[in-house]
C-alpha cells in the first residue's frame, strides 16, 4: 500500500462511474479498478488484475462489505478482497494493491 | 534471562512447518531462536493434497504458510539450501552453499523420497516420480507430448497419480508387483472390487508384474516385465513405495534401520540425544508413517518436550506444562482420496492376529465391498476395509478408535439403510465422548471443537476451521465438523435458519414475500427496507432475481447487482472475454440463420461449438464487441438465448413425428411453444427442459427441471431431474395431458418453484428437501390443495405477457449500450487478453 501518494491522476468524470458498482480505467501500462459506494459517498481504487488467476475482472466483481468492512468479490471465482487493505478476505495468501482517491471539480483522481 | 535456545530444523515439509507452528503457540517467541533450512525452492505445501494442483489449485493455496508467516514470527526461512553435513560434535550444521549453522537442539525432519527400484533403464527420459510439484510439473510437461502412461506401483499414492495421468487426458495403465492392489490396506476381495471400478474409470491394471526394464532410445517406450510380457508406453510414473532420506543421519553417524529411517525412541531423539527426528523420516519401533497425522503428533511431542527442557534448564518436570510427552504407536487408518471411488481401510483391516468374526457385505452389481472385524462378543469393532461406499467412514473409525459399544445388529453400520427405518442404525456423533478426537491430523477432540463453536459463536465449518485448525490437514473430518455444528447448535435452542447472508435474516421465501406485497423495486430500497449495510456478491444476485421473477423489469437497468454474466449479458469465460448464445428454440433454425451465425463469428473472429442443448455459442467476444455482435443477430431474428442468466435455457427436442418413424406426436412444435413461453423468466437457478417425440426419449427429457414425453394420448410430464454434479431422473407429475393442461401444469410447477426455493437450488435439490414428495407437489399443482393455483398461473402469465428480449433493450438504449466497454477512461480494448490457435479456432491462453 502507498500512503504518500507521488501522483493524482486524473482519471475520468464521476458520471463515468456507476453507482454501487465498479469501472476500469488505463493508466499508462496499468489498469486500475474504482468502485463507489453511493450510500456512504466513499470511493476506492485497486488493481484490476485479481491475483487468484490473474484476471483483469476485479472491476466488473460486485462490491458489498463483510461487517461493515467495504469489499469486492472477483466475478471469475468470488475470491473477495478488502478495499481498505487489498487482503483477501477468505485468508488466503495474496493480495491487491489499494490506491488512495480523490473527487475534485466532478473528477475521479487516483493517486499513485 | 537466559539465552534462547537455538532450535535448527532441517526439512521444510509439513512436518517440519508444523513442529515450528507448534512450537510457537506452546510459549510464543522469546524461549527460542529457530531456523529452517528446506531443500525444496518454496517454503512447505499441503503435500497431501498435491494432486489438486492439477485442477488448477494454485500453489499459493497449497502453501502451508506463506514466507512472511515466518519472518512475522521471527523463525529464519532458508529455502533452497540443502543440508549436507552434521557436525554432532561441534553442534552446527552445514549446507550445500557452505553456510555454517549451530544448533541447541536439531530436529531432522527430512521426510523422504520416492523409492525408485534400481531396474535397467530407469534412467530414461519420461520416468518420473510423483513427489513434489517440480515432479507435478515435469509431468505436466512432458504429458503434452505423450499419449499412454504407466504408473509403477498399486498402492495409495500409485492410484492417485494414475488418476492424475488419466484427467491429463493419458490412456493410464498401473503395474503392481502384488497379486492384489493396495495390498497393505485391502484384502484380495476388497481389491477385486476397487480394481473393477479402476477400471470403470478407464485406468487399466496389470498384477502380478514385475518390471525387469525399461526399453525405448533416450526416451522411455516400452515396460518388459520378468514374465517375458511388456507394455508400450511414452511416459512413466514411479509409485513404488518411500525411501526415508536418512542420508544425512547416516553421514553423521546416527543410527538408521537396516531398511532405511532414521531410529528414534519414543521421545524421538535419534541416537544423538541432542538430535530428533520427525515425520517420515523416523524410524519408531520399526514403523516408517507414510502418513501425515503421525509426524503431526511427532511434531507435537518434540515441541513440548524443548518447551519443558527450555524452560526449566534441564530435566525436571514443570507441573503447569504436564508431562513429557512420548510418540505412541499410531493408527494407520487410510482413506483414499480419489474421485469418483470411495475406498478406505480402518483400525485392523485384516485382524491376522487378533480373534475376531467377520461381517461382509458385498454388491457386485454397485461396486460395493464392506467388511467388518468385530470382537467374538460382538461388542466392539476392530476395522475394517470399504471399498465402492466409505460415507461411514469417520463414525466408523471413531467407534474403533472410541471403543463403543456396538448396536445389537452390528451389520446395520455397513448395509443400506431400510426403508422406513427412521432413525440411521448405530451410534451417532452425538454418541461420541467428549474425548474423542476428531481431527486426527490436528489431534482435536469433540469436547474441544463443540466448545469453540458455543463460546465463539462459530456459525460455519470454515469458521470453526479457521478457529480450531480441525479440518486443515487431510479434510477427512470435515463432514463430522458440519455435523457436530447442526448437533451443537440445536442444542442451544438456535433454529438452523437459512438466512440469505449477513445483510438480510431472512429466507429468500420470506424475502420474496416482502418484496412483493412492499412493492419494492429497486435493490437499493429493499436493503434500505429490510436489510443492513450495503449487500454483498451473495444478497445481489439473490434479490436482483426475485425482483426479476415478481416485475421483469429489465435487468440492466440494475446492472451492479447482477452477477458478472448478467451484468454484461453474456456467459464470462477464461481470460475475461464472453461467449454469446442466441436462442434457437426447440433447435430449430434456418439455414439464414445458419449462415448469419458464421458471418458474425467470422467478422468478429469468434470460437465456434454447438452445446448440448442444441444451439451454437460463440466464444471469445470482448466485452465492447458484444452489442456490435447483437445488433447484427438481432437483424436475422434471433434473440437472447439468456445462456447467460438463471432462467430458462433450451427446450431441446427431438424430430418425433415430423420426420421420426416412431414419433407419436410433434416433439418440435411443442418444444417451441414450451421455450417461447418460458424464456427470459428468472428463477432461483438455470431451467432445463426437453421435449421427445415417443417413449424412446431420445431428447433426454427425464434428465431436466422439467421433461415431456409424448404418449399416444398426449403428454407426460415429468419434473425435477437433474444432471450435472448429481443426476438425478425427473418424476412423473402427470400423464396423457393435452397441450394446454400441460402447460397450465408447467405454469403452476415454475411459478411454485420460483417461489420457495432457495438461492442458487436446482428443481432437483429444491424437490429433494420439499417434505411430502411428489405426493404433496401433486396435491399442490393438480389438486390445487393450497388454494393457489389460479395465483400461480396469473402471476406466470404476467411474466409471459411482460416479456422483452433484453438485448435488443441494451442494444437500442443509448445508456445502456455505452456500459460496454472495457475501460471508462479511453476507448480501447483490454490489452492483456491473449489467444492461441487450436485446431484451426482461437482459445484464449493459458492462466
Ligand atoms: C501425492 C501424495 C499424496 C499423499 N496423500 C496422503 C494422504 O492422503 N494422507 C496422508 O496422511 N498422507 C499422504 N501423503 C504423505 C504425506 O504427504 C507425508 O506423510 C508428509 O508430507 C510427510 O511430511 P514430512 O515433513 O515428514 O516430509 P516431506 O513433506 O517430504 O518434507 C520433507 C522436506 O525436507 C526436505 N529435505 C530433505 N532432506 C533435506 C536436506 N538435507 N536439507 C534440506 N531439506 C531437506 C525435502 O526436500 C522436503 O521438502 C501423500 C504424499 C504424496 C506425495
Ligand atoms: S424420442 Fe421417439 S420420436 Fe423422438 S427421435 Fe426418438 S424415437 Fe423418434
Ligand atoms: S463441466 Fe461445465 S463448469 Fe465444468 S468445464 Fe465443462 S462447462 Fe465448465
Ligand atoms: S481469478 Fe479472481 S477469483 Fe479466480
Amino acid at each position: 500500500m502507498n500512503n504518500q501518494p507521488t501522483t493524482w491522476f486524473k482519471a475520468a468524470p464521476v458520471s463515468a462511474f456507476p453507482e454501487n458498482g465498479g469501472a476500469c480505467v488505463k493508466y499508462n501500462d496499468k489498469q486500475i479498478a474504482v468502485f463507489h459506494f453511493k450510500q456512504l459517498d466513499k470511493w476506492y481504487a485497486t488493481d484490476n488484475e485479481c491475483p487468484h488467476k490473474h484476471q483483469m475482472a476485479l472491476s466488473r466483481g460486485m462490491i458489498g462489505d463483510q461487517q461493515g468492512h467495504p469489499k469486492v468479490a472477483c466475478p471469475f471465482h468470488k475470491k473477495t478482497f478488502s478495499l481498505e487493505t487489498g487482503l483477501n478476505l477468505q485468508g488466503e495468501d495474496y493480495c491487491i494493491n489499494v490506491y488512495p482517491v480523490k473527487i475534485e471539480d466532478g473528477f475521479v483522481f487516483i493517486g499513485i | 534471562m537466559t539465552q534462547p535456545l537455538k532450535v535448527v530444523v532441517v526439512g521444510n515439509g509439513m512436518v517440519g512447518y508444523k513442529f515450528c507452528e507448534k512450537l510457537l503457540t506452546k510459549v510464543g517467541g522469546g524461549l527460542f531462536s529457530i531456523t529452517v533450512i528446506g531443500e525444496e525452492p518454496r517454503p512447505a505445501y499441503d503435500r497431501v493434497h498435491l494432486s489438486a494442483y492439477f485442477s488448477g489449485t494454485s500453489v499459493e493455496e497449497l502453501t502451508m504458510a506463506p514466507a512472511s508467516w515466518y519472518a512475522e514470527h521471527g523463525i529464519q526461512l532458508l529455502t533452497g539450501e540443502c543440508v549436507v553435513k552434521i557436525d554432532p560434535a561441534a553442534h552446527y550444521v552445514q549446507t550445500h552453499t557452505g553456510l555454517q549453522i549451530p544448533y541447541d537442539k536439531l530436529v531432522l525432519a527430512t521426510g523422504s523420497g520416492a523409492f525408485v527400484p534400481s531396474v535397467p533403464g530407469v534412467e530414461k527420459e519420461g520416468v518420473f516420480v510423483y513427489r513434489t510439484i517440480e515432479d507435478l510439473d515435469a509431468i505436466i510437461g512432458y504429458s503434452k507430448g505423450a499419449t499412454r502412461a504407466a504408473v509403477i506401483g498399486g498402492g495409495l499414492l500409485g492410484l492417485e497419480a494414475a488418476k492424475a495421468t488419466l484427467d491429463l487426458g493419458l490412456e493410464t495403465h498401473v503395474v503392481e508387483f502384488a497379486p492384489r492392489l493396495m495390498p497393505r490396506q485391502l484384502d484380495a476381495a476388497g481389491a477385486g472390487m476397487l480394481k473393477r471400478k479402476m477400471e470403470a474409470l478407464g485406468i487399466q491394471i496389470h498384477l502380478n508384474k514385475n518390471t525387469s526394464h525399461f526399453d525405448g532410445g533416450a526416451a522411455v517406450a516400452r515396460l518388459s516385465f520378468a514374465d517375458g510380457t511388456s507394455l508400450e508406453v511414452d511416459m512413466v510414473v514411479i509409485s513404488a513405495g518411500i525411501r526415508p532420506r536418512d542420508e544425512l543421519a547416516k553421514q553423521a553417524g546416527l543410527a538408521v534401520g537396516p531398511r532405511g529411517g532414521i531410529m528414534v525412541n519414543d521421545e524421538l531423539q535419534t541416537s544423538d540425544t541432542d538430535i530428533y527426528a520427525i515425520g517420515e523420516c523416523a524410524l519408531h519401533k520399526g514403523m516408517i508413517y507414510g502418513l501425515v497425522a503421525p509426524g503431526y503428533e511427532m511434531a507435537e511431542v518434540v515441541a513440548k518436550n524443548l518447551t519443558i527442557l527450555s524452560s526449566n534448564g534441564e530435566t525436571t518436570i514443570v507441573p503447569s506444562l504436564g508431562e513429557r510427552g512420548l510418540f505412541k504407536a499410531f493408527d494407520m487408518s487410510t482413506k483414499l482420496k480419489l474421485i469418483g471411488v470411495d475406498v478406505a481401510s480402518f483400525g485392523e483391516p485384516f485382524c491376522e492376529q487378533t480373534p475376531h468374526d467377520t461381517i461382509i457385505v458385498e454388491d457386485k452389481l454397485k461396486g460395493i465391498y464392506k467388511r467388518l472385524n468385530v470382537t467374538t462378543d460382538g461388542k466392539y469393532l476392530l476395522g475394517g476395509i470399504l471399498v465402492g461406499e466409505a460415507e461411514n467412514y469417520n463414525m466408523l473409525l471413531q467407534t474403533v478408535k472410541n471403543r463403543l459399544v456396538l448396536p445389537p445388529n452390528p451389520e446395520d453400520l455397513v448395509l443400506p439403510a431400510r426403508k422406513g427405518d427412521g432413525a440411521s442404525a448405530g451410534a451417532g456423533i452425538a454418541d461420541l465422548p467428549d474425548e474423542a478426537s476428531i481431527c486426527s491430523c490436528e489431534n482435536i477432540t469433540k469436547g474441544a471443537i463443540c466448545q469453540a463453536i458455543e463460546e465463539h459463536n462459530l456459525p460455519d465449518v470454515a469458521a470453526i476451521k479457521k478457529c480450531t485448525k480441525a479440518g486443515t490437514g487431510c479434510g477427512g473430518c470435515v463432514p463430522m465438523l458440519s455435523d457436530l455444528l447442526t448437533e451443537t447448535l440445536k442444542k442451544q435452542g438456535k433454529v438452523v435458519k437459512k438466512v440469505l447472508c449477513e445483510h438480510f435474516d431472512y429466507s429468500r421465501q420470506e424475502m420474496y414475500h416482502l418484496i412483493q406485497t412492499s412493492g419494492t423495486r429497486t435493490y437499493d430500497e429493499v436493503v434500505a427496507k429490510f436489510g443492513k449495510g450495503c449487500g454483498c456478491e451473495v444478497c445481489k444476485p439473490a434479490v436482483a432475481s426475485m425482483l426479476a421473477s415478481i416485475y421483469n423489469d429489465v435487468i440492466a437497468k440494475q446492472a451492479v447487482i447482477q452477477d458478472t454474466n448478467d451484468r454484461f449479458m453474456a456467459n464470462i469465460q477464461r481470460g475475461g472475454t464472453y461467449s454469446v448464445v442466441p436462442r434457437v428454440p426447440g433447435g430449430e433454425i434456418t439455414p439464414e440463420q445458419l449462415i448469419a451465425l458464421g458471418t458474425v463469428a467470422k467478422k468478429y473472429d469468434l470460437y465456434c461449438k454447438i452445446t448440448g442443448g442444441q444451439r451454437v455459442d460463440l466464444f471469445g467476444a470482448r466485452v465492447e464487441q458484444l452489442p456490435f455482435i447483437w445488433e447484427e443477430l438481432l437483424e436475422v431474428g434471433f434473440e437472447s438465448g439468456h445462456a447467460y442468466g438463471k432462467s430458462l435455457r433450451t427446450v431441446k427436442s427431438c424430430v418425433g413425428s415430423t420426420w421420426c418413424r416412431f414419433g407419436v406426436q410433434d416433439a418440435v412444435g411443442f418444444a417451441i411453444r414450451v421455450e417461447n413461453r418460458y424464456k427470459g423468466i428468472r428463477s432461483p437457478h438455470k431451467l432445463k427442459s426437453a421435449v421427445s417425440g415417443c417413449t424412446r426419449e431420445c431428447a433426454e427429457a427425464q434428465s431436466k427441471d422439467f421433461g415431456i414425453i409424448a404418449t399416444e394420448k398426449g403428454w407426460n410430464l415429468y419434473v425435477c431431474g437433474n444432471g450435472g454434479i448429481k443426476p438425478q431422473h425427473a418424476l412423473l407429475l402427470a400423464s396423457d395431458l393435452d397441450d394446454e393442461t400441460c402447460l397450465k401444469y408447467i405454469d403452476r410447477f415454475l411459478m411454485f418453484y420460483i417461489k420457495t426455493a432457495e438461492p442458487l437450488q436446482r428443481t432437483a435439490t429444491w424437490f429433494n428437501k420439499l417434505e411430502g414428495g411428489m405426493e404433496y407437489l401433486r396435491d399442490v399443482i393438480i389438486n390445487d390443495s393450497l388454494g393457489i393455483a389460479a395465483e400461480l398461473e396469473q402471476e406466470l402469465q404476467y411474466l409471459v405477457d411482460t416479456y422483452h428480449d433484453e438485448w435488443r433493450v441494451a442494444v437500442e438504449t443509448p445508456e445502456i449500450r455505452a456500459r460496454f466497454s472495457h475501460f471508462v477512461n479511453v476507448e480501447e480494448p483490454d490489452p492483456t487478453l491473449e489467444f492461441v490457435e487450436m485446431r484451426g479456432q482461437k482459445r484464449p491462453a493459458d492462466w
